[in-house]
C-alpha cells in the first residue's frame, strides 16, 4: 500500500530540513499510529504526503501501490485514494457541504473513469453516512466548514472520507479540539472504515484517541525520523513516561 | 425528434475558452457604413416607421454630434472610429417577426447551438429534459417554459409563446413590431427613463436603435412565463444597438432574461444598448442579464465594446425594480443598471457578479436615486478578476432631500486570482436628508493556497476548484438568477475562468 523509503523533506523558502530520512511501510488493513511531540515533523509527513505545496523533498520516495506519488497533483493522488483527514479543516463560504461531497465524488470518479453517481444513489450514500456520524441534513446545507463548531468540522472530515471510501486514510489529529463524546463519535466513524483493503495512518500528538482507534502499530517520530515502532502498547507507555528520551536521543 | 437533436448539439458544443465563437453564414443586408442623416432614414424606412420616430432619431442624432466620450471610467481602449462601422445588418427574408414555420432553417440552427431552442414544443420539450439539474432545483424547485424573443444583428428573427401571452393580456414583441402594432405605448414611454441626450452612447442609440424588445404586462397581471431576450450579434464590422422597452403597469409581476454571445473575431464590435423599465404603483420588474459576449483573445485582440444604459424607474408608489446580472464577456464593460427609486416606498435592487480574465476591463456598478420617501435599495456586487484584467465597481446612492428615510445596504465584494488584476471600488454617496441610512461594506481577498490544496486534496483539479470556490463566492447573487440560467451561469463561470490559474 503505501511505501515510504529514508524521505527527506525541507521547507521550499528556507534552508530547513523537517524530515530527515523517513522510512514507514503500512500494508492494507493495517492501522498504523504516528506519535510524537510538537515539532517532530508529523503534519509536514500528512501534508507532503497528501501534496501541500510549499514543501521541497530531497531525497527519498514514497509510492502508494507501486506508483510514485510524490509525482502527482494533490487531486490525483485523490484519486488513487489518498485521503488527508485536516486538522484544521479550511472554510469553503458559499459552497454547501452537500455539493462539495458531490463535486469531490464526481471529481474522483471521473478521474478514475467511473461513472457518475445519479443523484438518488448520491443522496442515499451521504444520508446513510451522514448518520452514523450524527450529521444533520441542516449541517450539509451550510457551507463547507463555516461557522462549524471544532466538533463539527471533525465529524464533516470523517463523512468525506466515509463518502469518498479512499484506500489510504491520513488523519492529522483529528483528536485535538473534541471532547470526549465528539471524540467516540468521530472514532466510531473511523472504525467503521477499518476494513481488510483499507490502510489507516492516524497521527496524535495523545494516547487518549488510541482507546478509541486501536492501532496495529504505534511509530514514535522525533526531529524528523521514525525513531521507535511497537505494538499498541507502546502508545500507552509513551503517555506514561512522555517523548523527552526520543526527543534528547533524536538531537 | 428534432427536440432530442437541439439537445444533443447543445451538449456537443465544445467547452472551449469561448464556446460562442462561431459564425453564421448567411446572407445579410446592410446599411450605408458609416453614420449619417440618411443613414438614420435609411433604418426608419427599412422599418416603416411614423414620421414621429423618425424626428426623435434624428433629435437625437444632432444632441450625439455635439457630445463627447465619456472617460471617467477606469478603462481604456483606441479611438472608436464611428463611421467605420455598419449600423444596421439583417438577414435576408427577414422582412419583419415572422411565425416560427418561416424563419430561416439557419438561424434556427443558430440558436439552437447556442443553445435557445426557439421551437416552442421544444423549448416544453428541452426544459424538462435539459441535461442535469442545478444543486438549487434538487431541494425543490420547476422547471418552466420560457418565452424568447430572437435579435440576430439589427432585427428580431422570432418571438415565441406570444399567443400564450396574448392570453393573459402580456405583449411580449420586438420593438419595432410595437411601434406598429401599440405606438401609442410606445410613444408615451419611449425615452421617458433614459432620455435621447442623456449620455453619449444613449444618444448613438437613439439615433440608430435597430431592434430590441418591448414588453407590457397590464394591470394586476402575474406574466405566466419568464421571459427572454437572446442578442447575437453575428455581422462583421456591425454595432448592435437594441433597445429594450419593459412597462409593468400597477399591482403586476414580469421577470426578464437577456442573453449575448457573439462569434470571435479579429476586429472589436461595438454594442450600445438601451433598456428602459417602468414600474408603476406596486409593480414589480425582476430583470436579468448573462452578458457573454466575446472577450477578445488573451492579449486583448478583439472582442465586444459592451456601452450599455440601463435604468428602471419605479415611477410610482410601492413599485419594485430588481437587477440581478452576470458579466463573463466582452473587452470593456461600461454598464450601470439604476433604479429610479421616485415613488414612496419603492424599492430598488442590484445584484452583480462580474468577472474578468485575460485583457478584459470592467467598469460597472449601478446608480441608487433615492427621491421617494422610505424608499429603499440594496446592492450586492461580487467582483472576480483574474488574468491581466482591471475589475471596478463604481456606484451611487443618493437621497433627495425630500426622500426622508431612505435605506440602502451596499455590499461590494472582490475576489483577486493571481497578482497580475486589478479589484477596485469607488462608491459615491450623497445624502440631502439627515433621514436617510446608507450603509456600505466592502471586502477584497484572495483565493487562499490554503483554500486550493483543501479543495484540490478532495480530488478537484486545480480549474475545478477555482470554479468551485469563485461559485460559492457568488452563491448569494446567483440565487437571485431565476431557476432555468442557475446551472448554466455555474458552468459559464467555470469556462470564464479558465487558464486563470497556473
Amino acid at each position: 500500500m503505501l511505501d515510504i523509503k529514508n524521505l527527506h523533506v525541507k521547507l521550499a523558502d528556507e534552508d530547513r530540513e523537517i524530515l530527515k530520512g523517513l522510512s514507514l511501510t503500512v500494508k492494507p488493513g493495517e492501522v498504523h499510529a504516528i506519535m510524537g511531540p510538537n515539532g517532530s515533523g508529523k503534519s509536514t509527513l500528512s501534508y507532503v504526503l497528501a501534496g501541500r505545496e510549499g514543501y521541497e523533498v530531497t531525497e527519498g520516495a514514497a509510492t502508494l501501490n507501486g506508483e510514485d506519488v510524490l509525482a502527482l497533483e494533490p487531486n490525483e493522488r485523490a484519486a488513487k485514494g489518498l485521503f488527508l483527514a485536516f486538522q484544521y479543516p479550511i472554510e469553503i463560504p458559499g459552497v454547501a457541504t452537500m455539493q462539495f461531497l458531490k463535486v469531490a465524488l464526481n471529481a474522483q470518479r471521473k478521474a478514475r473513469g467511473e461513472k457518475e453517481l445519479s443523484v438518488p444513489d448520491f443522496m442515499r450514500l451521504v444520508k446513510d453516512r451522514a448518520q452514523k456520524l450524527n450529521v444533520t441534513q441542516e449541517m450539509l446545507k451550510r457551507p463547507v466548514n463555516v461557522g462549524f463548531s471544532g466538533g463539527e468540522k471533525k465529524r464533516a472530515e470523517i463523512l468525506q472520507m466515509a463518502v469518498l471510501e479512499p484506500s489510504l486514510c491520513i488523519l492529522d489529529e483529528t483528536d485535538s479540539g473534541l471532547d470526549i463524546d465528539a471524540l467516540r463519535v468521530v472514532a466510531e466513524g473511523v472504525n467503521a472504515l477499518r476494513s481488510p483493503d483499507r490502510a489507516m495512518v492516524v497521527i496524535t500528538h495523545y494516547q487518549r484517541l488510541l482507546d478509541y482507534i486501536v492501532p496495529d502499530v504505534v511509530h514514535v517520530m522525533a526531529n524528523g525520523r521514525i525513531v521507535r515502532t511497537g505494538g499498541k502498547e507502546l502508545a500507552k507507555e509513551l503517555e506514561a513516561r512522555g517523548y523527552a528520551e526520543y526527543v534528547e536521543a533524536a538531537e | 425528434m428534432a427536440d432530442q437533436d437541439t439537445i444533443d448539439l447543445v451538449k456537443d458544443i465544445d467547452v472551449d475558452k469561448y464556446k460562442y465563437g462561431f459564425t453564421t453564414d448567411i446572407e445579410q443586408e446592410f446599411a450605408p457604413r458609416g453614420l449619417s442623416e440618411e443613414v438614420i432614414r435609411f433604418i426608419s424606412a427599412k422599418k416603416n416607421e411614423p414620421d414621429w420616430m423618425l424626428d426623435w432619431r434624428l433629435h437625437a442624432y444632432r444632441r450625439w454630434l455635439d457630445m463627447v466620450e465619456p472617460t471617467w471610467a477606469k478603462v481604456s481602449y483606441p479611438p472608436i472610429d464611428f463611421q467605420s462601422l455598419y449600423y444596421y445588418a439583417a438577414p435576408k427574408n427577414v422582412a419583419g417577426p415572422k411565425s416560427l414555420d418561416e424563419v430561416d432553417p439557419k438561424l434556427l440552427e443558430t440558436y439552437a447551438k447556442l443553445g435557445i431552442p426557439l421551437k416552442e414544443q421544444e423549448i416544453l420539450a428541452g426544459v424538462r429534459k435539459q441535461g442535469e439539474k442545478s444543486h438549487l432545483e434538487e431541494e425543490g424547485g420547476t422547471s418552466m417554459p420560457v418565452a424568447v424573443d430572437a435579435v440576430f444583428d439589427s432585427v428580431s428573427v422570432v418571438t415565441t409563446f406570444k399567443e400564450e401571452l396574448k392570453k393573459a393580456g402580456v405583449i411580449f414583441c420586438s420593438i419595432s413590431e410595437a411601434l406598429r402594432d401599440h405606438p401609442d405605448l410606445v410613444k408615451k414611454y419611449l425615452g421617458s427613463v433614459v432620455p435621447q441626450g442623456d449620455n453619449f452612447y444613449a444618444a448613438l442609440n437613439a439615433a440608430v436603435f435597430s431592434d430590441g424588445s418591448f414588453v407590457y404586462v397590464p394591470p394586476n397581471t402575474r406574466c405566466p412565463m419568464e421571459l427572454s431576450t437572446y442578442f447575437r450579434i453575428n455581422a462583421k464590422n456591425t454595432g448592435q444597438f437594441e433597445r429594450t422597452l419593459i412597462i409593468a403597469d400597477k399591482g403586476s409581476y414580469v421577470s426578464y432574461l437577456e442573453g449575448c454571445t457573439a462569434p470571435t473575431r479579429e476586429e472589436t464590435q461595438l454594442h450600445a444598448a438601451v433598456v428602459e423599465l417602468i414600474a408603476l404603483e406596486g409593480a414589480e420588474i425582476k430583470y436579468s442579464t448573462v452578458q457573454n459576449w466575446y472577450p477578445g483573445d488573451k492579449d486583448g485582440k478583439g472582442g465586444v465594446y459592451n456601452f450599455v444604459t440601463k435604468r428602471g424607474d419605479c415611477r410610482e408608489a410601492h413599485a419594485k425594480i430588481s437587477w440581478t446580472q452576470v458579466e463573463t464577456g466582452s473587452a470593456i464593460t461600461w454598464k450601470y443598471p439604476s433604479c429610479i427609486l421616485r415613488g414612496d416606498h419603492a424599492r430598488g435592487e442590484f445584484y452583480s457578479i462580474a468577472i474578468s480574465n485575460g485583457r478584459q476591463q470592467v467598469d460597472s456598478g449601478t446608480k441608487m436615486i433615492h427621491l421617494g420617501k422610505h424608499t429603499s435599495s440594496r446592492i450586492i456586487s461580487k467582483g472576480i478578476a483574474a488574468g491581466h484584467s482591471d475589475n471596478t465597481y463604481r456606484g451611487l446612492v443618493s437621497a433627495h432631500r425630500k426622500a426622508l428615510h431612505a435605506r440602502n445596504f451596499t455590499q461590494c465584494d472582490s475576489l483577486l486570482i493571481g497578482d497580475k488584476c486589478g479589484a477596485h471600488t469607488v462608491p459615491y454617496l450623497e445624502a440631502k436628508t439627515s433621514t436617510a441610512q446608507f450603509e456600505h461594506e466592502a471586502t477584497t481577498s484572495k483565493i487562499s493556497d490554503d483554500q486550493m490544496f483543501y479543495v484540490m486534496s478532495r480530488g478537484l483539479s486545480e480549474e475545478e476548484a477555482v470554479a468551485l470556490i469563485v461559485n460559492g463566492f457568488v452563491r448569494d447573487v446567483l440565487q437571485q438568477l431565476p431557476m432555468e440560467f442557475m446551472a448554466e451561469t455555474q458552468k459559464l463561470i467555470g469556462i470564464s475562468l479558465e487558464g486563470s490559474v497556473g
